[in-house]
Parts: structure tokens; C-alpha cells; sequence
């Protein structure tokens, strides 16, 4: 068994009146790919964004590393080693492709191992190094999203988290951001991937936990979760 | 009007333009990243401007000395203004902060009357030879006109450098467009809107200082104009842009000087210009000149 590099623990999540986030547990083990899927408004997006700083958590605990994340500030997270690719990706139109890359690496100081990055992002997806003096803004869909994995990458994280990298990808992008998600993780990095894609996403995960409005109604093995009757019919729209 | 006329006017105009486009970044920057028109920034280029006075008059600095130091306590001025007023009100509806910046342009000017005094004082503090006037062919130019000229180029290719060249002027154009993303960058957003706050106010009590030493006097209310004028200059460039500011300043003071040297007998409406162009402008292009991408929403 592997450590468990972020644990969350009765995580609450309000936005005023609406509980997003109700008491969920999640452990992310060091060196696994662990997904959280969920159907629209399920409280995805408001997780990761409490893990890294962005939404404020209302109860519970976020362990990195053994160190206490909330009341962190975001960009004190993201120096710690836990990198988020946002939903929408959120490339900065107006800087260029290379730009938002070191915008990734903003905070660090060793400039070979920033060099070193950027080769293998580019490595990764080749298709950005062809775009490398173009703006952000002028990028189709799809490399936004590579793009957005790339910048999250440049900051040399441990944790990498992915907020729906499928969303409005065609079926052969979809395969090959996922390949390099599973790259990725060969790499060493631990991956927390959220999806409402649940078939794209099991495939790869080593674990996943199933959100409905707030709750965590089902976790295990990807495996298991995609043989599950209830992740069938209600994910992946097989009538069972 | 004859050539040496029109080339004293041209030459005019583009000193104007400089002065306002200098002021006008700080305007357009603020803007860029907190969606907030800093009222404000006119009256710490006032200050600025007494800084200098006081610097140099009272504690008896070298000139050059004296518009430093008081150039970096604008600076310093700016970046409280936004510590003290503004980051507290960041996330609270946007006319709040917007009243805060009225209020704030009161209290220093309040402030410079009462510190200062309200009577103008003379800015005759710098050597002679700046008031030496060159002859070229039939043209007259000070040789403070060309300084001027010369410290407006330099600051404006050193603002462009930091902005396009240097790691932290990339953080400053992501910031302009997304602030939560730019932290996510793992970069310090406050220290970064600080630093955006310290430059902008430089460069207005830079703008202030040469005003200050052309038409040689300093006073409490001197910002107002300029400020005015160089938030024009912004909205007209596209408020949010800074090449945007630039050409917009650099526009507005040129058409300001041609309309006078060309319709002398409208010299008394100079000021209402201003407001003609952006109203026309407004009407063709209602973003300014540049365009620039706008915050995204969640
Ligand atoms: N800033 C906000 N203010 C108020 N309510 C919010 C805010 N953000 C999210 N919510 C609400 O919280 C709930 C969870 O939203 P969240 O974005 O976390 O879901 P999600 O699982 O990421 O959904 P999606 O798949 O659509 O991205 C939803 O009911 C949503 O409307
Ligand atoms: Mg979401």
C-alpha cells in the first residue's frame, strides 16, 4: 500500500444557503490516479476548490503531506506541491502559449528544472510546442485543455488535480489527454481527477469515489465502480 | 500657420500627450485588475509633486535627489492608498470601492491643504539651464521641454520591457484577466496589485513633477486636471489596456494643442475638447481603441 499524500475529512462546503459539500471523506493515495465523479452541481468543483484554497471550507480537515490546508492561502497550496487545471481551463488569453506555461512556474526559482518541464510538457503534447509564440485566447478547445494540464504541471507538483479535462472534447482528444493522464501518473505524480465523464475516467483510475448532491454514495477500485449497477445506470446509461 | 508654428505645436502636443499618458497607465492598470477607477491616483500624483517641493526646498536635496525620492514616496503613497482602502473592500461590491476612491481623492487633498497649505507655491527649483531656449531653424524649444520628452520615451520603453520581457509583468497581464487563476500560479496576488499600485503611482508623480516644472507651480488641486484628462486618455484607448493608455494620452494631448494652434479663438474651450473626442469616439467604439479581454466569470 502506498501513503496517503492528501486526506479529507468531513469536508463542509456552504455557499450561503446551499450545502455543496456535505461531511465527504476522500484519501488520495501517493502515486495513484483517485477520481471523484458526479453529475452537474454534484459539489466536484467546490472540492478541489476547497483543497486548494479557493472556496473556503466551512468544517472539516484537508491533510497534505500531514500539514493542514485550510485557512491556507491558494497560492501557498499550490508553492506546497498540489496543482489544479481549472474547469473552463482559464488559459490567459492574453499571454501566449509560452507565457501561460511559465506563468505555471511563476513561484520557482530553479531555472533548469523549469527548462526541464517544459520540455517534457511539450513532450506531452507536442501540439503546443508548434504554438508556443501564439496567444492563449487563439487556441481551439482542445489545446486549451492541454495547455491547462501543461501550466498545472510547470509548477512541479505532487498533486495534480483536473477538473472535468474531457468537458467538450471531441471522443479522440478525450483518448489522448486520458493517455497522457495515465503518462502522467507513470511519471510518479499522484493524480486527483474529476469527471462527470465516469467511463473515461474509471478507466484509468485506480480508485473513485461517486458524488450525489454533496455526498459520497459509492467508492473503490475503478474497476469495481464501473462494474457497479448503479455507476452503470446512472453514469454511464446502461439500463440495468 | 506657418511650419515652425505647426512643428512648436506638434512637439507641444506630444509633451501634453506624454504627460498625460503617463498618468493615464496607472489609471488603466488599477482598472485592468480590480474593475476600480482610481480616484485617488491624481491626488498622489499631487503629492508626489509636494514631496519634491519639500525635499528639495526645505531639506535642501539636489533637485534631481528631490524628484527621486519623491517619486518613490508616491510610490509608497499608492501602494498604502490600495492596503489601507482598497484590499479590504475587494470582494465587497465594486461602488463600494468606487466611493472609497472618491473619498480617498478628498482626504488628500483635504490632507495637502491642511499640511501644505492651500496658496500654490512656486516649483522654481531646478538649474537655469533648463530654461535655455534652442533655436532650430525658425523653432524655439526649451531645453526642459526636450528633459521631458526624453524622461517620458525612457519611462514608457521601460514600462513596455517590464511588462512584455520580465516574469513579473507577465503576472501583472494574467492578473488583469484572472485573478483567482493567477494565484492558482502559486503567485502572491496582493504582492503583485501592490506592485501595480507602486508603478502606476511613480509614474503619475513623475507626470506631475514635469507638469509641475513647466508650468511652474505645485498645489493641492493640480491633479485634478491631469487626472481627468489622463482617465479620458485611458477610456479612450480602452480602459484596461496599457499601450490603450498610452495612445490615448498621447492622442488626446495632441488634438488638445492642434485645436488650439489651428482655431486660436477656441483656446477657452481647450478642456471641453477632451470630452468632445471621447464622447465621439465612445460613439463609434464604444471599448476604446484597444481591445481588451475582459474578466472571466465563473
Ligand atoms: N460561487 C457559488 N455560489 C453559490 N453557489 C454555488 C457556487 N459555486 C457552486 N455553487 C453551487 O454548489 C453546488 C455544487 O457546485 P459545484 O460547482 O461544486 O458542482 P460540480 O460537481 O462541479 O458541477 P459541474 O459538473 O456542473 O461542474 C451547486 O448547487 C452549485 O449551484
Ligand atoms: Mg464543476
Amino acid at each position: 500500500m502506498s501513503e496517503v499524500l492528501l486526506k479529507i475529512e468531513e469536508l463542509n462546503v456552504n455557499y450561503g444557503a446551499i450545502h455543496a459539500v456535505k461531511g465527504i471523506n476522500i484519501n488520495v493515495n501517493e502515486g495513484k490516479i483517485v477520481t471523484l465523479i458526479g453529475a452537474n452541481g454534484a459539489g466536484k468543483s467546490s472540492t478541489l476548490g476547497a483543497i486548494i484554497g479557493l472556496v473556503r471550507s466551512k468544517s472539516g480537515k484537508i491533510i497534505y503531506n500531514g500539514k493542514e490546508l485550510i485557512h491556507m492561502r491558494a497560492d501557498a497550496i499550490v508553492r506546497s506541491g498540489i496543482a489544479l487545471a481549472p474547469e473552463g481551463r482559464r488559459i490567459f488569453p492574453n499571454l501566449t502559449v509560452e507565457e501561460n506555461l511559465r506563468m505555471g512556474a511563476y513561484f520557482r526559482k530553479d531555472e533548469s528544472g523549469i527548462n526541464k518541464d517544459l520540455e517534457w510538457v511539450l513532450g506531452l503534447f507536442p501540439r503546443l510546442r508548434e504554438r508556443l509564440k501564439q496567444m492563449g485566447g487563439t487556441l481551439s478547445g482542445g489545446e486549451q485543455q492541454m495547455l491547462a494540464i501543461s501550466r498545472a504541471l510547470m509548477s512541479s507538483p505532487k498533486i495534480l488535480m483536473l477538473d472535468e479535462p474531457s468537458l467538450g472534447l471531441a471522443p479522440l482528444l478525450v483518448k489522448e489527454v486520458f493517455d497522457v493522464i495515465k503518462k502522467i501518473k507513470q511519471e510518479g505524480k499522484t493524480v486527483l481527477l474529476v469527471e462527470q465523464n465516469a467511463a473515461v475516467a474509471l478507466a484509468i483510475a485506480d480508485y473513485g469515489y461517486v458524488l450525489e448532491t454533496g455526498k459520497i454514495v459509492l467508492e473503490g477500485n475503478g474497476k469495481k465502480l464501473l462494474e457497479s449497477d448503479d455507476v452503470r445506470h446512472a453514469y454511464l446509461g446502461v439500463s440495468v | 500657420m506657418s511650419t515652425s508654428n505647426l512643428i512648436q505645436d506638434l512637439i507641444n502636443g506630444t509633451l501634453l500627450g506624454g504627460l498625460y499618458a503617463l498618468i493615464a497607465v496607472g489609471y488603466t492598470m488599477v482598472y485592468g485588475i480590480l474593475r476600480l477607477i482610481n480616484f485617488a491616483h491624481g491626488d498622489i500624483l499631487m503629492m508626489g509633486v509636494y514631496f519634491s517641493f519639500y525635499f528639495i526646498a526645505a531639506l535642501t536635496m539636489p533637485w534631481w535627489l528631490g524628484f527621486i525620492v519623491g517619486i518613490v514616496g508616491a510610490g509608497v503613497l499608492g501602494f498604502m492608498v490600495e492596503r489601507i482602502a482598497y484590499r479590504p473592500l475587494r470582494s465587497a461590491p465594486r461602488i463600494s470601492s468606487l466611493i472609497t476612491a472618491i473619498g480617498m481623492s478628498f482626504f488628500l487633498e483635504s490632507l495637502a491643504v491642511v499640511v501644505f497649505g492651500g496658496i500654490p507655491k512656486s516649483f522654481n527649483l531646478y538649474p537655469t539651464f533648463f530654461s535655455k531656449i534652442l533655436i532650430i531653424g525658425h523653432t524655439r524649444i526649451q531645453v526642459l521641454t526636450f528633459f521631458i520628452l526624453a524622461v517620458t520615451f525612457l519611462l514608457m520603453f521601460v514600462l513596455i520591457w517590464l511588462l512584455y520581457k520580465t516574469k513579473i509583468g507577465i503576472a501583472m497581464r494574467a492578473i488583469s484577466v484572472d485573478i483567482p487563476t493567477t494565484s492558482l500560479m502559486g503567485a502572491n496576488v496582493d504582492n503583485i496589485i501592490g506592485l501595480t499600485f507602486i508603478i502606476g503611482s511613480m509614474l503619475a508623480a513623475t507626470s506631475g513633477i514635469m507638469w509641475a516644472m513647466r508650468y511652474p507651480q505645485v498645489q493641492p488641486y493640480m491633479g485634478f486636471v491631469p487626472g481627468l484628462k489622463a482617465f479620458i486618455a485611458a477610456v479612450i484607448g480602452g480602459i484596461g489596456s496599457v499601450p490603450g493608455a498610452l495612445v490615448g494620452g498621447f492622442l488626446l494631448g495632441m488634438v488638445e494643442i492642434l485645436i488650439v494652434g489651428f482655431f486660436p479663438n477656441l483656446a477657452g474651450y481647450r478642456d471641453a475638447f477632451a470630452y468632445v473626442i471621447l464622447i465621439v469616439l465612445l460613439m463609434f467604439r464604444p471599448s476604446g481603441i484597444f481591445k481588451v479581454y475582459s474578466e472571466q466569470k465563473v
